[in-house]
């Protein structure tokens, strides 16, 4: 069983509760569950879909053909009935589009009516689409009716019963209408969780106690910021609507100098506003998280869509020298620990953290088993108490064997802490001296480098250990990636290189990707963007040249179907 | 108890006769009359000669970016709510590069206490117009005289009901020390826009152009009448009022934030015993 349900239709007409909603009754079936979303930067009309691929075998990316469309206007009829499969069918409620299909591959749903009939108002209709789609994949409606009573608990139980009712008559029409249907769903097993790239930021970020996020509103980001607002109350964080993003990265780095762990997020255009602070955060060694999810520029560029564009931005933005850390997750899964393993660095080192992902991951769901909280590490580097007073003197940038200063909490003790933008003294004082200069970018550049590049781990690989092909890539595409390793490793020798830890880039002693790379016939370097920005990254770290290069900048992510298309090419000649 | 040397920091680069030295001098003994000590207050500065002040004074020092002393202030203080957090910018600072900032911190009111060295020019960068540069100076940027209308910050602070608006003159530093300790005193975010002569750039608004003009609010002056309060914030020109010229009581943003009730954020630990629990609800 390997099933795409695509939800088409406008802005404001519910697809991603129908989605969503759908998405949770697989994932708690314990079937693998991929989606992804297409919208665009508009709160009514326009042309938006959901697509849900799922399945019994794990699911790491979207197909382009689908089983079933839930098509909410004409336009998702127009756009996507040529995606269908052979076995494919359209349900539509005839009234709601004004037209009627009498092709084979068309159901007609009364959504609207069923929806009034039984739950007593129209604005259920969706529920009843909800319930037809399991109807037709022959599931029943029993964890839909579970999830619909946690959806609506605060509404009370007359909306929970009426979306109920109106749940199974959408269910039981689809039952008894859908004479094409030939769709059987595997057996179910056990709930899985099912977590988007935003959430499993959110979520890493509490995990790692996070206290103090600040952030402005952009997308694909502020699913994080939303995320962390609703756990606000829990787990005692303060979450503040900045007035802009240079106002959130500073008052990030203020909560984090009087000591506590601070973050802030955004995407492309808000962190060329964040410059100037991540290079005060450099100079000031004061630890930040930063999660920078990309999507489509130059300047505001297809705001609600999808590629890898700010990768060289990341790595060469901010005036003068400034260390930092980037990571990028390709799962929600990467992301989830990745998020841990930023904080503990930004306050081990005291240099600033990115975060990178993209639309295309922060909106996907992705289903797993459980992420394992034991793996979650907290150790707090800050000086607090009696921790600080203890020492006989303290200077908040004292140089040390491995450059990293006693990271004071201010009015803990009778010690101050003092910082500054300026150059500055070990004290943290003004000063201009040429000495001390060259001691303090020593310090902040060199002396602490060695330690964070032990802690890189080395790029991913998975499938052939002798790989003839190597694919390789960074950040939210490491799923579709991955499938295409599974789908042509029947007959080939096939691998996938996929660098999540990007910078420091990761050293060779651990694992040597280039002796990889090295003895393959094909390498190819897969970007969501237009220029190969990684290649270069690889080809200045390393001196390392990829064969080959696929790039998509159209600002949608790569589908399974599309990547093998482009990668037939390559391999046909191997 | 802290004593005047507890207070010495470093020797400070600021010109001979600066109008900074004789807020330095009363901040100092503000400080000390009120019995805080140098750890119990953080300064956040930006960037220009009032952004030194923390370096000549001993406290916790951020000494941030042109412009951004006042969302660092706003994160410290939300953070560790028992600490005297005080922001000290320039007018260029505070009311041209970092204007946003104001406006929302004022709409906070987050209890952060401001302090404005207003020279009404740009001193660390030699001398071209502020935004509270009078309109007609010359300079060797604006060489016709500056063009646009002086921005009235106390004007400003009141359109927006900020809690506690003060002006203040280096000249007058008893007065001033009064103003200093209002403002620590008040609860919410207090701004104080303090007149200073910069002897090197500014020409025109020099000590004896201050102290001819400056005068203090006549004791039946209400600054709780918002109304008259703006009327005053009006007057300048051959006369210039100093004094808590506006102040309200409205709540503060710390009060208003349910999870630092009890106790700063900085001195509640992580819990992490809910995240199982938080995990289940991905199911
Ligand atoms: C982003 C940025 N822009 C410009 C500057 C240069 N700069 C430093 S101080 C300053 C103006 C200083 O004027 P003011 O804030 O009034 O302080 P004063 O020196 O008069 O006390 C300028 C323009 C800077 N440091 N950073
Ligand atoms: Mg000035």
């Amino acid at each position: 069983m390997d099933y795409s349900i695509k939800i088409g239709g406008e802005a404001g007409q519910g697809i991603q509760t129908i989605g969503g909603t759908l998405a949770k009754a697989f994932s708690r079936s314990g079937y693998h569950v991929f989606t992804h979303q297409d919208y665009e930067s508009r709160i009514r009309g326009g042309h938006n879909f959901f697509q849900i691929r799922f399945s019994e075998n794990p699911l790491t990316a979207s197909r382009d053909r689908v089983d079933i469309l839930v098509a909410l206007d004409k336009e998702s009829i127009v756009c996507h009935e040529n995606e269908l499969t052979e076995t494919g069918l359209i349900i539509y409620d005839s009234s709601i589009l004004k037209q009627k299909h009498e092709k084979k591959h068309f159901l007609d749903i009364p959504f609207v009516n069923l929806a009034i009939e039984h739950g007593g108002s129209k604005i259920m209709g969706n529920t009843a689409a909800v319930g037809a789609v399991l109807g037709m994949l022959g599931l029943n409606t029993r964890i839909l009716e579970a999830i619909i009573t946690d959806a609506f608990k605060k509404k009370g139980d007359e909306v929970i019963q009426g979306n109920i009712r109106t749940a199974v008559a959408g269910h039981d029409f689809a039952l008894k209408h859908c004479q094409e249907c030939a769709f059987s769903a595997a057996p179910e097993s056990e709930p899985k969780m099912l977590i988007a790239g935003n959430e499993a930021i959110g979520f890493g970020a509490i995990a790692s106690g996070c206290r103090f996020y600040s952030a402005y509103p952009m997308t694909p980001s502020t699913g994080i910021m939303n995320y962390i607002a609703d756990k606000e109350k829990d787990y005692r964080i303060i979450v503040e609507q900045a007035e802009d993003e240079i106002a959130a990265i500073n008052m990030a780095l203020g909560a984090s100098f009087a000591g506590v762990r601070a973050m802030t997020g955004t995407s492309g255009g808000g962190f060329a506003l964040m410059v100037e602070g991540l290079s005060l955060a450099g100079v000031t060694e004061t630890p930040i998280v930063i999660a920078l999810a990309q999507r489509p520029g130059p300047a505001t560029g297809l705001p609600t869509r999808t590629e890898q564009g700010d990768l060289n931005f990341a790595l060469y933005t901010a005036h003068g020298e400034v260390p930092r850390v980037i990571f990028a997750p390709g799962t929600p899964e990467q992301a989830f620990y990745l998020t841990n393993k930023a904080f503990g660095i930004t306050e081990k080192y005291q240099i600033p953290v990115i975060i990178l992902t993209d639309q295309y991951l922060a909106d996907s769901q992705w289903t797993f088993e459980k992420f394992d909280l034991n793996r979650i590490h907290y150790s707090d580097q800050r000086l607090r108490g009696n921790a600080l007073e203890k020492f006989s003197e303290y200077k908040r940038h004292a140089f040390t064997d491995n450059g990293v200063s006693p990271l004071g909490v201010p009015g803990d003790s009778k010690h101050l802490v003092v910082t500054d933008s300026d150059e500055h003294d070990e004290e943290g004082h003004i000063i201009e001296d040429a000495e001390t200069r060259k001691k303090m970018v020593e310090k902040r550049l060199f002396k602490k480098l060695p330690l964070l590049q032990q802690e890189i781990e080395s790029p991913v690989v998975y499938g052939n250990n002798h790989p003839d092909i190597v694919l390789v890539g960074w950040g939210s595409t490491y799923g579709v990636m991955k499938e295409a390793v599974d789908t042509l490793s029947g007959n080939k020798n096939i691998a996938m290189l996929h660098f999540t830890e990007i910078y420091p880039f990761p050293l060779r002693e651990k694992f040597d990707y280039l002796n990889m790379l090295n003895n393959a016939k094909l390498s190819v370097c897969i970007e969501n963007n237009a220029t190969g920005q990684f290649a270069r990254l690889m080809r200045t770290e390393t001196g390392y040249e990829f064969k080959a290069k696929i790039n998509r900048y159209d600002g949608r992510p790569f589908t399974l179907d599309s990547l093998l298309g482009e990668l037939d090419g390559y391999i046909t000649g191997l | 108890m802290a004593t005047l040397p507890d207070y010495r920091g470093q020797h400070p680069a600021w010109c001979p006769g600066c109008g900074n030295f004789g807020i330095l001098k009363v901040f100092k003994d503000a400080m000390i009359e009120m019995d805080i000590e140098p750890h119990q207050i953080t300064v956040v500065s930006g960037i220009g000669q009032a952004g030194k002040f923390p370096h000549y004074i001993k406290c916790n020092t951020f000494n941030g970016l042109h412009g951004r002393t006042l969302p660092v202030a706003t994160g410290i203080k939300l953070s560790n709510h028992d600490m005297l957090v005080v922001a000290v910018a320039g007018d260029g600072d505070c009311y041209g590069e970092g204007g946003n900032h104001l406006i929302h911190a004022i709409r906070r009111n987050i209890s952060v206490k401001l302090f404005v060295h207003d020279n009404q020019i740009y001193g660390l960068t030699k001398g071209q117009a502020s935004p509270t540069s009078m309109e007609g100076m010359k300079t060797k940027n604006q060489p016709f005289g500056v063009l646009s209308e002086q921005l009235n910050p106390i004007a400003l602070a009141i359109a927006l009901d900020c809690g506690f608006v003060a002006r203040g003159f280096s000249g007058d530093g008893e007065h001033l020390k009064g103003l200093i300790k209002e403002a620590v005193h008040h609860k919410g975010f207090s701004l104080v826009d303090i007149l200073q002569p910069c002897v090197t750039f500014n020409k025109v608004n020099t000590f004896e152009w201050y102290n001819e003009r400056v005068y203090h609010l006549e004791s039946e002056y209400d600054p709780e009448d918002r109304t008259g309060a703006f009327k005053k914030a009006l007057e300048w020109g051959k006369r210039i009022p100093i004094g808590i010229i506006y102040r309200n009581h409205r709540e503060t943003l710390e009060e208003r934030i349910p999870m630092i009730k009890d106790k700063p954020l900085v001195r509640q630990s992580f819990d992490p015993s809910k995240l199982q629990a938080t995990q289940k609800e991905f199911y």
